[in-house]
């Protein structure tokens, strides 16, 4: 091992160093000084951030390639990168609206914010594994620190409830895929995916097995049909913050671990994995779509919208062979991220102002909140995919990669299941809206929460009106991965 | 300076979001936001015409703005003397105006909206000049279309008001729609919107065969057909036959608005497209896409002047003259008068905007609009007659006011390049000296014929009065009769005067080099040169002959509206059929009302029956079918899927026993269904790849 290469995980390092000497300011802090742990957090988090911006500067700027350490088991490139930046602004933007949330909620401050941090190192290290067991380990560092936080309110049997199923459903799909990674090293001797692809070629049958029980995994931090049960039951149950940090922060790293094994791992010659994904995309976001429809809890509703937009990001991999493809992924969970934080941020008002998670008790929120419902129209109407915001631009890039790549179909229903998921966006625009306020009086808005709120609404609309930048960052990606 | 210029619409802009979310508060400081953040523009603005004057060399600065694959779109602006001599000229007239509106709006309920919608406009106009692509034309293009309709529709209680928005914004969507479809074919041709790369592949392209399009009989070149589909704009916007029928109606509008939008800087906005995308039309094959235009401006220019000579309401007929302008305009862009058109276009912005606002002056003294129930007004009100008769004179094209110089420039570049166009614009020449001598004759000489104590503003909508609010034109009390306005209102007339006498002289030849005018060595079309077109040079016994048809036209009004040897109702007999012809705008409203507003009313009532009876079934339909969709789905769900999950779970019971107390039953069902879904996913790829 080569102790130079350590430099390209100082994003990590920063992060996880951040989470253990939270661990030890807990214990030493007075009650009443624990919200600065949250800063120190988010100082770490913007460190980390700063550090990837040097690893992408060491690489030789955005245009280079990647590089590849610790005997292969280890890329670090610009899709990584990205990825790297996309968790720690989602851990960042959890732990800005975590400030106002848990005091008073549980005495444990310091340990939501060291888990949120343990969890943010997990998908750090999601974004860059390129090795079977690597990738295991670090999808199991978050899943654990994820199962903590779900659980985290101890006296709330909701929380409870969601922490334990979570667990459950997590342990018995991580046990499939390790399974399925078994499988793949008995073919090949490696677990290395770039050996892995070099000798997969005899497999036969056996790969299909072991890839379809790879996606168990995979599915399930994406929320992918037939792995979804688990979501609408952990998202109500989970602390609000915590859900929109599963909503985003372990469904984009599992797409980028997706991504990365699939495209580098699996040769298409052996395994015609864009013909699978394209039925999985396409039963996902109709079973997403038709079960949102039905929802009156918000939480519950924007858990089935969540995998109606894995079913979304799903045909970038059924569309693989289209330039777009890969574009558009990247470019959609960008979207994704600011739109569904922010859908949760102000679910997360609608909720202490209301004291509830239905919808119909949101009635009026206009009046009472009228900036965070304007925010909510936007976020309502990215979610949808109308312009300008970013969530147009993602549909547009991910539909026309379908057409590029001649699944007319599939573009017909993802621009079907567009138009159905409009009814149940806009059945909360229309609470918010149009009908009379439950009770009187401004709902306040906490300061972090307030940030939060605008950060999400900034990021949605800049990145809609003004999509070059990341188009720019994303298109180099996608030209680099796995050269 | 150049690189400043994207601030010159921003100012403008920020301006309307201050008034439109602070107006209230603002009260009657709101004019101050407004004329300040034009004041900041108008320095930038005239900073970067300066900097052009002296020769800077042309500015374009550009940034992507969307990547779809190969292609990009980009944003950006282009200071060049165009664009620049332009901004200038807004920046200067809008300045006035909005100064005078804080005299003329004054008491107004809703006096800071009024200056927001102005200053969104000039924010509008300021970035379609100054843009350097199709796309953020349109942009501008379109905001300044919406302010038009919202301002026109400012007294939005009035009926009338409300029905001449709408035709404004109907008729000229016809146009907007029909460019929407040749930015969309030059976008399929170019791959691109940016001007300059448009322009040069246009360039290129009129050297090789291009690309045919058949339509019906016809042939016609795509180069042709698009520049054609892009006139369509412009033939919408600056109100050009057959689309000019919104313009007259748009006077119902506050006057400022009509000055500014309706007369200056709006309704030039499709000359200065043809203008900026004046390369378009010039390498189609024969220029024949100029000619179109060509002959598009010089029926306009006859038809509104002749429809003028019979109307009796000051503002309509200054909206004729102001179509009948706007096609000399496009006449003289047609027959390769590259400087000349856009010459005419700076001068008359000057000259047309003084005449309505002099015009406002008037009506807000004698409180009606109707010609005939003025008179004598000269003594009254010296400072409004004064400006309105330079403004008269720089219009009929009298010798050394400004009208003269580019007039006369259009005529000889006509008279050069197409006699028959000379011929008839000539003719229109001679009306436009004759319509607006009988509006002077019958304004400001003779006898005042209105009542002492004029009756209440009939452009004042009745709930203004019945709420006590004294309305766009306030009232000073007891009347007696009319009197001269308030110097807030005067001085932008003195100055625009000033500057309807003085803007044409730099048309007056040896003002630029080679003994050519300073106007043509600024605003000049490098294709001439290299189709070897020279501009010809003054002459001047044509410009003597287009100063003796001014004076006939003057001479024949004093014949019968000023000394009155033939009484007016006699010549009306004499055209017989055709003044009520006239006066009815040549039926052409009411033919489009009867085809396209009756016929679309009779269509929308067919469709409605199609749409209540056939397409709502289906949707019900459709609607039905989906909930049952997803009522089954959550049945097969629930009984199905679950049951299935139970049966796995039966046989597994066993295992489960150990893990029981963790269990909460739901959890154990969801881990065999994505086991079952595992095991699916496998035999189905296994079966079927």
């Amino acid at each position: 091992m080569n102790w130079a290469d350590l430099r390209w995980l100082v994003p990590e390092l920063v992060v996880a160093a951040a989470a253990v000497a939270l661990l030890g300011a807990d214990l030493v802090l007075p009650a009443d000084r624990k919200r600065w742990l949250g800063g120190l957090a988010l100082a770490s988090l913007v460190a980390a951030g700063a550090a990837c911006a040097v690893v992408l500067t060491d690489l030789g700027g955005l245009g280079a390639p990647g590089v590849r350490v610790f005997a292969d088991t280890y890329t670090v490139d610009a899709f990584a990168v990205y990825f790297k930046l996309v968790a720690l602004a989602a851990v960042a933007l959890v732990v800005l609206v975590s400030l106002d949330y848990f005091p008073g909620r549980t005495p444990h401050l310091g340990e939501v914010f060291s888990l949120l941090l343990f969890s943010g190192v997990g998908l750090l290290l999601m974004a860059s594994a390129s090795d079977l067991i690597l990738l295991l380990l670090s999808i199991e560092f978050v899943s654990l620190s994820s199962y903590l936080l779900a659980g985290f309110l101890k006296r709330d049997p909701k929380s409870n409830e969601a922490g334990v199923k979570y667990f459950l459903y997590g342990a018995a799909t991580t046990g499939v895929m390790a399974y399925g990674f078994s499988l793949l090293y008995g073919l090949t001797g490696s677990t290395i995916l770039y050996d892995i692809a070099a000798r997969l070629d005899r497999a036969g049958p056996a790969a299909y097995l072991a890839v379809g029980m790879a996606l168990a995994g995979f599915g399930f931090k994406v929320s992918m049909v037939p792995f979804h049960q688990w979501t609408p039951d952990v998202y109500e149950g989970a602390p609000t913050p915590i859900t929109a940090f599963l909503s985003v922060g372990p469904k984009a790293a599992g797409f980028a671990a997706l991504v990365r094994t699939l495209s580098i791992g699996i040769p298409l010659e052996q395994v015609n994995w864009p013909v699978l994904l394209a039925a999985l995309s396409a039963v996902t976001m109709t079973v997403g779509n038709l079960l949102a429809l039905l929802q009156r809890n918000l939480k519950r509703m924007l858990a089935y919208s969540s995998i109606a937009h894995a079913g979304y990001v799903l045909i970038a991999l059924a569309a693989w062979k289209s330039a777009w493809a890969l574009q558009g992924l990247l470019y959609y969970l960008l979207a994704y991220l600011f739109m569904n934080l922010g859908a949760f941020f102000v679910a997360m008002v609608a909720a202490e102002g209301t004291g509830s998670d239905e919808i119909p008790d949101h009635a009026g929120l206009s009046q009472r909140a009228p900036w965070v419902a304007g925010a909510m129209v936007v976020f309502m109407l990215s979610l949808t995919g109308i312009p300008p915001t970013a969530g147009f631009f993602g549909k547009f890039y991910l539909f026309a990669a379908a057409v590029d790549a001649g699944l007319l179909w599939l573009a017909a229903l993802a621009v079907a299941n567009s138009v159905i998921s409009l009814y149940y966006y806009v059945g909360v625009l229309r609470a918010l809206y149009l009908m009379p306020p439950a009770a009187p009086g401004p709902v306040p808005v906490p300061a972090g929460l307030r940030v939060g709120v605008l950060v999400a609404l900034i990021g949605t609309l800049a990145a809609g009106l003004y999509p070059e930048p990341v188009v720019t960052f994303v298109e180099v990606a996608r030209r680099l991965l796995g050269s | 300076m150049a690189r400043l210029a994207w601030l010159i619409p921003l100012f403008p802009l920020a301006g309307y979001g201050i008034l439109i979310f602070r107006g209230r508060a603002l009260g009657d400081r709101a004019p101050y936001v407004a004329i300040g953040a034009m004041a900041l523009s108008a320095v930038l603005g005239w900073g970067t015409f300066l900097e052009q004057v002296l020769g800077a060399p042309p500015f374009v600065w550009r940034a992507a703005w969307a990547v779809g694959g190969e292609r990009v779109i980009t944003v950006g602006y282009t200071v060049d003397p165009l664009s620049s001599i332009t901004v200038a000229m807004i920046t200067l007239v809008g300045g006035l105006i909005f100064v005078y509106s804080v005299g003329y709006m004054h008491g107004d309920p809703y006096y800071a909206r009024f200056f927001a919608f102005l200053s969104l406009f000039c924010a509008g106009m300021l970035t379609m000049v100054l843009a350097n692509s199709f796309l953020l034309m349109l942009i501008g293009w379109e905001v300044i279309g919406l302010c038009s309709y919202l301002l026109i529709g400012f007294y939005f209680r009035r009926r009338s008001a409300n029905l001449a928005q709408m035709k404004a914004f109907l008729t000229t969507r016809v146009g907007d729609t029909l460019m929407l479809v040749g930015i969309m074919a030059l976008f399929w041709q170019f791959g691109t919107l940016d001007y300059q790369t448009v322009f040069e592949a246009v360039r290129e392209g009129a050297e090789k065969a291009s690309a045919v399009v058949r339509l019906g009989p016809w042939e016609v070149p795509l180069v042709t057909l698009t520049a054609l589909l892009i006139f369509g704009g412009p033939i919408g916007k600056s109100g050009q036959f057959p689309l000019h029928v919104w313009l007259p109606d748009a006077m119902e509008g506050p006057t400022p608005v009509s000055a500014l939008i309706h007369a200056a800087t709006m309704v030039a906005a499709g000359v200065y497209l043809v203008g900026r995308a004046y390369p378009l039309f010039f390498f189609t094959p024969h220029h024949e896409a100029l000619a179109w235009v060509a002959w598009v401006g010089t029926v306009t220019a006859l038809m509104a002047g002749l429809i003028a000579l019979a109307q009796d309401d000051i503002k309509r007929i200054l909206a004729y003259s102001t179509i009948s302008q706007l096609g000399f305009m496009m006449a003289g862009l047609g027959v390769l008068g590259y400087t000349a058109g856009l010459f005419h276009l700076l001068t008359h912005a000057f000259f047309k905007a003084l005449l309505f606002l002099a015009a406002g002056s008037v009506i807000h003294a004698v409180h009606t609009n109707n010609i005939k129930e003025m008179g004598g007004l000269w003594r009254a009100m010296p400072v409004t007659f004064w400006t309105f008769l330079a403004g008269f004179l720089a219009l009929a094209g009298v010798f050394p006011f400004a009208g003269f110089w580019s007039k006369d420039e259009i005529l000889l570049e006509a008279y050069h390049h197409n006699p028959g166009i000379y011929a008839l614009l000539t003719a229109a020449a001679f009306l436009t000296a004759l319509y607006m001598s009988r509006l002077v004759a019958y304004a400001f000489f003779g006898r005042y014929r209105g009542p002492e104590q004029p009756e209440p503003d009939p452009w004042l909508p009745e709930d203004y009065a019945r709420a006590g609010v004294r309305g766009p034109h306030h009232g000073h009390g007891a009347h007696h009769g009319p009197h001269e306005s308030p110097p807030v209102m005067t001085v932008p007339l003195v100055v625009l005067a000033f500057f309807a006498l003085v803007a044409g002289f730099v048309g007056i030849p040896g003002t630029g080099p080679e003994g050519g005018s300073w106007i043509h060595h600024f605003l000049k079309f490098e294709g001439f040169e290299e189709a070897g077109i020279r501009a010809p040079s003054f002459s001047w016994p044509l410009a003597l002959r287009s100063l003796a048809v001014a004076f006939a036209g003057v001479g024949v009004a004093w014949v019968v509206y000023g000394a009155r040897w033939v009484r007016s109702d006699q010549v009306r007999e004499w055209v017989g059929p055709l003044y009520p012809f006239l006066r009815n705008r040549m039926y052409i409203d009411t033919v489009y009302a009867w085809v396209f507003v009756r016929g679309g009313l009779a269509l929308a009532a067919g469709l409605r029956w199609f749409d209540v009876q056939v397409v709502d079934g289906l949707v019900n339909l459709v609607g039905w079918v989906t909930v049952l969709v997803s009522r089954l789905h959550r049945l097969f769900d629930t009984y199905v899927v679950d049951g299935l999950v139970n049966l796995v779970g039966g046989l597994t019971r066993g295992l489960g026993i150990l893990l029981r107390p963790l269990q909460t039953g739901r959890a154990y069902n969801y881990i065999l269904v994505a086991a079952a879904g595992v095991a699916i996913i496998v035999v189905v790829s296994l079966w079927k790849l």
